[in-house]
């Protein structure tokens, strides 16, 4: 049962050729392989925004002045908002809500001018469709922001002197991603998803294939010798998954410009014990499926916890407990942490050491699982 | 070519009270095999010698141990108690040293059927260790022999069952193995694909390859130079074709067969 013994021996390279023909030859699988990593990049690179950007404005300007065409601008110039049109009455903002061709109305009432002329605390109103609230989320906050700037801009004015820094002021400096770009976030973690595919769905139906064609009984009867069988049915997918991660690599950072700040070696170094333990799953997988069907539905069902609770889209810190230890069983998220550590904060071994030691831990243990459940089964 | 005791003279009906014999050079000895899934008991205290170079047909209906017994001699089963001594080694003790010495063909071919004909062959000739020269020279050897030279470079997954059957034959002789087991190698293929394959299987025998193989069809076993038949797990008779009709009395092993398994069923 030593790996290294098994390499060296001649049964282990045919395998290995035979696989390759296999994978060349079969087109869907190849197609799955190179379109997937594409297709999973530009889908969530662009069409995923967490972003809020452009909610649809609509305003209702009752006060018709100078003051209130400066606040409706202060809202247009955070870029959350896009004006699209105008109201004459409320009946009508509750039309253009109701409709979808507006998320946001802003309210002005008469007397706001004059109101500031005067002296006094003006108000408007800022009414939101918060039912997606994650976009309303980003509407609220950035109309404070506007409205603080427009109390700072007329506050300026009235005093009529030069301007005095406010009593406190928190800066705040996006670290890492300081555009916050949506992008920058998700594109590691499409590797991360992309090898958990390959490893599992790909992997496991390949080699419940072969037990379903009759192969692997022909096989065991030669003296290919069991460490053989499985190393020359897996290590094609640890290449496969390498150049993978190579193509989301190179068209993250030439169409969505993600930073590498990292070692590269040392990424695809840290990257190993994923890809390891992401096997182990696949060849539990095959051991349990009795079919490649089976094995597909198994291997997504693994699939949507690692989509769901890694911290892939939603961070885990926002979620209840459970789906915490959800996350904290699944390898993804220790990898997600590594990945992005590496390409984003440009982190080596000394910071993710203990990301590397969960991983290698997962490795080890499922392995030993399946290596023995695997074993077992072709007897 | 060498015979073991019970080859020669009178019909050889088993008797369990006789100690079995494992002198002489067999190609397969078995004693005592036994293997139980569960409760169930598939092969029980079966005793059993293949002579070397001889054609040996292992004849029982569905369900009496057939599959089982080659599973355990080829090493895919583990035996559940007894000794099978393969090409002169121990299956359990050294179950690759047995797969180095045998071929082994199931109805279910294992061909890769996105695999050509010649890479089909290359694959298991290179499992077998075959490198270079010699396994280029062995495989278009083979491809000749079994006339698949014009149909080298079809996909597997497209030839017609007959074909198919040729290239598994191939397949699980490129290594020129001592033994060959073949579990029910024609099911479903026409009978000129059926009388080439035992043309095939023959002259491999001639050629001092035992043959041990499993099948329904009664024609098939008349070809076979020894038969054992089994039923229910036990082995109940053993001899030449002529031997065993005699045995049980029958005018021919279709009759035997029959016979058995009315026994059979009315025994469940």
């Amino acid at each position: 049962m030593n790996p290294w013994r098994a390499l060296r021996t001649a049964a282990f390279w045919p395998m290995l050729w035979k696989e390759f023909v296999q994978m060349r030859r079969d087109r869907l699988t190849l197609a799955m392989m190179t379109m997937i990593p594409a297709g999973q990049l530009m889908l969530f690179g662009y069409a995923i925004q967490t972003d809020v950007r452009h909610v649809p404005l609509v305003v209702l300007d009752e006060s018709r002045s100078a003051e209130s065409r400066l606040l409706a601008e202060a809202l247009e110039n955070t870029d959350v908002f896009r004006r699209v049109g105008e109201a004459d009455d409320a009946a009508e903002v509750r039309q253009l809500i109701e409709g979808g061709a507006a998320t946001a109305a802003l309210i002005v009432p008469p007397d706001y001018h004059r109101r500031i002329a005067r002296g006094l605390p003006a108000e408007a109103q800022l009414i939101v469709d918060a039912a997606d609230p994650q976009a309303s989320g980003a509407a609220l906050s950035a109309s404070q922001l506007a409205a603080q700037a427009r109390g700072a801009a007329i506050t300026v004015a009235r005093l009529r002197g030069p301007p005095v820094p406010p009593p406190v002021d928190l800066r705040v400096r996006p670290w890492y991603n300081p555009s916050q770009r949506s992008a920058i976030f998700i594109v590691p973690g499409v590797i991360g998803i992309i090898l958990t595919l390959t490893m599992t769905i790909i992997t496991s139906s390949a080699i419940v294939r072969e037990r379903e064609r009759g192969t692997l009984e022909q096989l065991i009867v030669t003296p290919i010798g069991r460490t053989s069988l499985m190393l020359g049915k897996l290590v094609p997918f640890v290449v496969v998954g390498y150049v993978q991660m190579t193509v989301v690599l190179l068209l993250g950072r030439l169409v969505f410009d993600i930073p590498i700040r990292g070692a590269l070696p040392t990424l695809y170094l840290l990257t190993f014990p994923f890809i390891v333990a992401s096997l182990g799953v696949g060849l539990l997988v095959s051991t349990v499926a009795r079919s490649q069907a089976q094995a597909m539905q198994l291997s997504f069902f693994f699939m949507l916890p690692n989509i769901l609770l890694s911290g892939y889209l939603f961070p885990r810190v926002a979620m209840p407990e459970p789906a915490q230890w959800i996350g904290a069983i699944l390898p993804l998220t220790f990898f997600l942490k590594v990945i992005r550590g590496v390409l984003l904060k440009g982190l080596g071994f000394a910071v993710l050491w203990p990301e590397l030691l969960v991983l290698c831990g997962f490795a080890a243990g499922l392995v030993v699982v399946s290596v023995r459940r695997f074993s077992k089964t072709i007897e | 070519m060498s015979t073991g005791a019970p080859q020669t003279g009178v019909p050889s009906i088993v008797d369990p009270e006789a100690p079995a014999t494992l002198a002489g050079d067999a190609a397969v000895r078995v004693l005592g095999l036994r293997k139980q899934f569960g409760d169930r008991v598939a092969v029980e205290g079966l005793d059993l010698e293949v002579p070397r170079g001889q054609v040996f047909g292992l004849l029982g209906p569905n369900g009496s141990g057939k599959t089982t017994t080659i599973r355990m001699l080829c090493g895919l089963l583990e035996p559940s108690a007894g000794t099978a001594v393969v090409a002169g080694r121990d299956v359990v003790r050294d179950p690759e040293g047995v797969r180095r010495s045998i071929g082994y063909m199931s109805q279910r071919y294992g061909l890769y059927d996105d695999l050509t004909v010649a890479e089909n062959l290359r694959f298991y000739a290179e499992v077998y260790g075959l490198r270079g020269d010699a396994r280029r020279d062995r495989i278009e050897e083979q491809l000749t022999t079994l006339g698949l030279d014009v149909r080298r470079d079809q996909l597997a997954g497209t030839l017609s069952g007959g074909w198919k059957q040729r290239l598994a034959l191939g397949c699980a002789t490129s290594h020129h193995p001592h033994i060959l087991f073949l579990d029910e190698p024609t099911a479903g293929v026409d009978p000129a694909a059926r009388r080439t394959f035992w043309e095939t299987i023959h002259r491999l025998a001639r050629d001092g390859t035992t043959v041990l193989v499993t099948t329904h069809y009664m024609d098939e076993a008349a070809r076979c130079e020894r038969l054992a038949f089994l039923s229910r797990g036990h082995l109940i008779g053993v001899g030449t074709p002529d031997e065993v009709t005699r045995q049980f009395g029958q005018p021919t092993i279709e009759d035997v067969f029959i016979m058995l398994q009315h026994r059979d069923e009315a025994a469940e």
